[in-house]
């Protein structure tokens, strides 16, 4: 498979009064025309990695890589301008909770159909007709009336879905999830993820997808990275988790309790060496 | 005063309903269960389901509510005596937001003891630590100088220092990374089996419910749909559709299934 992105010992540091602290370390992975799932616990990089794929990192922090290479142009040298260019129309991305992502005084549809006036330069009518068109996309009925809301009117559910709209409407190559599904009911969480499932189908967007999910991960995605410590511990098919090598990796699996299992959980523990020697083969 | 200790719990018939008029939200409606003592039962629903606002009328938060609440065959009022609390214990979803930030451990653990007059205090808080795996080098922390999972621990440790035979539960993992839920829910199980404590738990997640209980009910919209024993969860034969598809949908994403997903109401 092509990769649309490809990331290169890309490692992130954060200054605090305490000193440097590291928070992704040397990390390289590619990304095709895929559902890449990237997993891992609090404090793992992982929504980090994400947000510096786009120039997000906050000021405090300190992004190094060999290359974030996308469409022959490399990311981490790229001037704020221009980089702004890329960033919604090209590589876009969606957080956790809608409710701290919407604008809470202008109605969704207008803020939707914003997002599309500023990456392809549409009128206002067109641009009302698009969102429509998108708001149907994500399965939100009456989209008419829902595009007068505002963001206090709606569900988690449903504001998560206009999210989406939002990121989606200037078709982008790359889509970047940061757990998009957890703040919302597991069934609700089933319908957004086949919306996104549909997107990569038909337009042939790359996916990232970041959550502290492994199940949840493992069904839905193609590949799977495994974070921990700023890591990569392991890339695998999402198909063979249950094969998993690192003990790490099984160590999240079997301490999930499940519907099935019964008696005392296995509790993971930590191996200082995990991070200490990447090249460690579990084979 | 010698106090009783009571546990066994009964609701029936009980509602709970914000606002009036044609604002008012039917949050609970008409719901009734039991929970024998020793037993372990379990709430699970999506949000706004109402299992929150159950646990908080049984706790005496919510004193606004109609029907009947029993503890032991004695019917409860809406408010509470001190005494009560001897009884009943709760633990909350956001450890962060459960603990006063500007009070040490010492402090947090101490004020239960206080209210209930208990002698013996410095003893109890140590020992309450060790019970949940910190031990005394904890007491003169503050909770921001703790994890989520040792902040969550300082919470079961306060519930427990008065020794109450029953314990409410409000998701008390969901906030934390599934390793760390691991070592709570066992804490919580090792509990119970050494206390022989009642608890109810409350969760939006099955998996968890259906680990740590014996029994559970199924809410949707203010009312439970079914009760149902955990083996016919684990055998996979709830009789609700609802429940049925609440256990397909927990299972991780499945595109057959998220395309025949309905809205019971």
């Amino acid at each position: 498979m092509q990769p649309i992105l490809n990331v290169d010992k890309l490692s992130i540091s954060f200054e605090t009064p305490k000193g440097m602290v590291a928070a992704v370390r040397d990390i390289s992975f590619t990304l095709g025309k895929e559902r890449l799932g990237i997993v891992g616990e609090s404090g793992s990089g992982k929504s980090q990695t994400g947000r510096a794929i786009l120039g997000l990192t906050a000021k405090n922090g300190r992004v190094s890589a060999d290359q974030i290479l996308f469409d022959g142009v490399d990311l981490s040298r790229l001037p704020e301008r221009r980089l702004r260019k890329i960033r919604g129309a090209r590589i876009s991305m969606i957080m956790q909770d809608p409710r701290y992502s919407l604008n809470p005084v202008m109605r969704v549809g207008e803020q939707i159909a914003e997002a599309f006036r500023v990456h392809t330069g549409a009128k206002k009518l067109q641009a009302k007709d698009r969102t429509i068109e998108m708001l149907n996309r994500v399965r939100i009925r009456e989209p008419e009336k829902v595009y007068n809301l505002f963001p206090h009117e709606v569900s988690g559910g449903m504001g998560q879905r206009i999210m989406i709209a939002m990121m989606l409407i200037p078709e982008p190559d790359i889509l970047i999830a940061d757990e998009p599904t957890s703040a919302l009911d597991v069934t609700v969480q089933l319908q957004i993820l086949s919306i996104l499932d549909d997107m990569v189908r038909e337009q042939g967007m790359g996916l990232i997808l970041i959550s502290h999910d492994l199940n949840l991960v493992s069904s839905f995605c193609d590949r799977v990275l495994v974070m921990y410590g700023g890591q990569i511990l392991e890339s695998l098919k999402a198909s063979d988790l249950a094969d998993a090598k690192h003990p790490y990796t099984r160590g999240l699996l079997d301490c999930l309790p499940s519907v099935e299992r019964q008696g005392e959980l296995t509790v993971l523990t930590r191996d200082p060496k995990w991070l200490e020697n990447k090249a460690t083969s579990y084979d | 005063m010698k106090i009783k200790l009571l546990a066994m719990i009964d609701a029936s018939n009980l509602s709970i309903t914000f606002g009036s008029g044609s604002k008012a939200v039917h949050a609970v409606q008409n719901v009734s269960f039991s929970v024998k003592e020793g037993e372990s039962f379990g709430i699970v629903g999506e949000s706004g389901s109402g299992k929150s606002t159950i646990l908080r009328a049984l706790a005496g938060l919510n004193r606004d509510w109609r029907g009947e609440l029993k503890i032991n065959n004695e019917l409860l009022s809406p408010k509470r005596h001190v005494n009560f609390y001897r009884n009943l214990q709760m633990v909350f979803q956001d450890p962060y937001g459960s603990l006063h930030p500007r009070h040490t451990v010492n402090d947090i653990l101490n004020e239960p003891l206080i209210i209930h007059n208990f002698p013996d205090r410095e003893r109890r808080i140590d020992q309450a630590l060790l019970e949940v795996g910190l031990g005394p080098d904890y007491r003169f922390r503050f909770p921001h100088q703790l994890s989520g999972g040792q902040r969550q621990r300082i919470s079961i440790a306060r519930a427990i220092i008065i020794n109450p035979p029953i314990l409410l539960l409000d998701e008390p993992t969901s906030a934390l990374d599934v390793s760390v839920q691991a070592e709570i829910l066992n804490l919580l199980q090792r509990m119970r089996k050494n206390y022989n404590l009642t608890y109810i738990l409350v969760s939006h997640n099955l998996s968890v419910v259906a680990h740590m209980c014996d029994r559970l009910a199924i809410m949707n919209a203010g009312k439970i749909v079914e009760q149902l024993d955990v083996n016919d969860l684990r055998e996979r034969t709830p009789s609700h559709p609802y429940t049925k598809q609440l256990l397909n949908a927990s299972t991780g994403y499945d595109r057959s299934i998220a395309d025949t997903l309905k809205w019971f109401d």
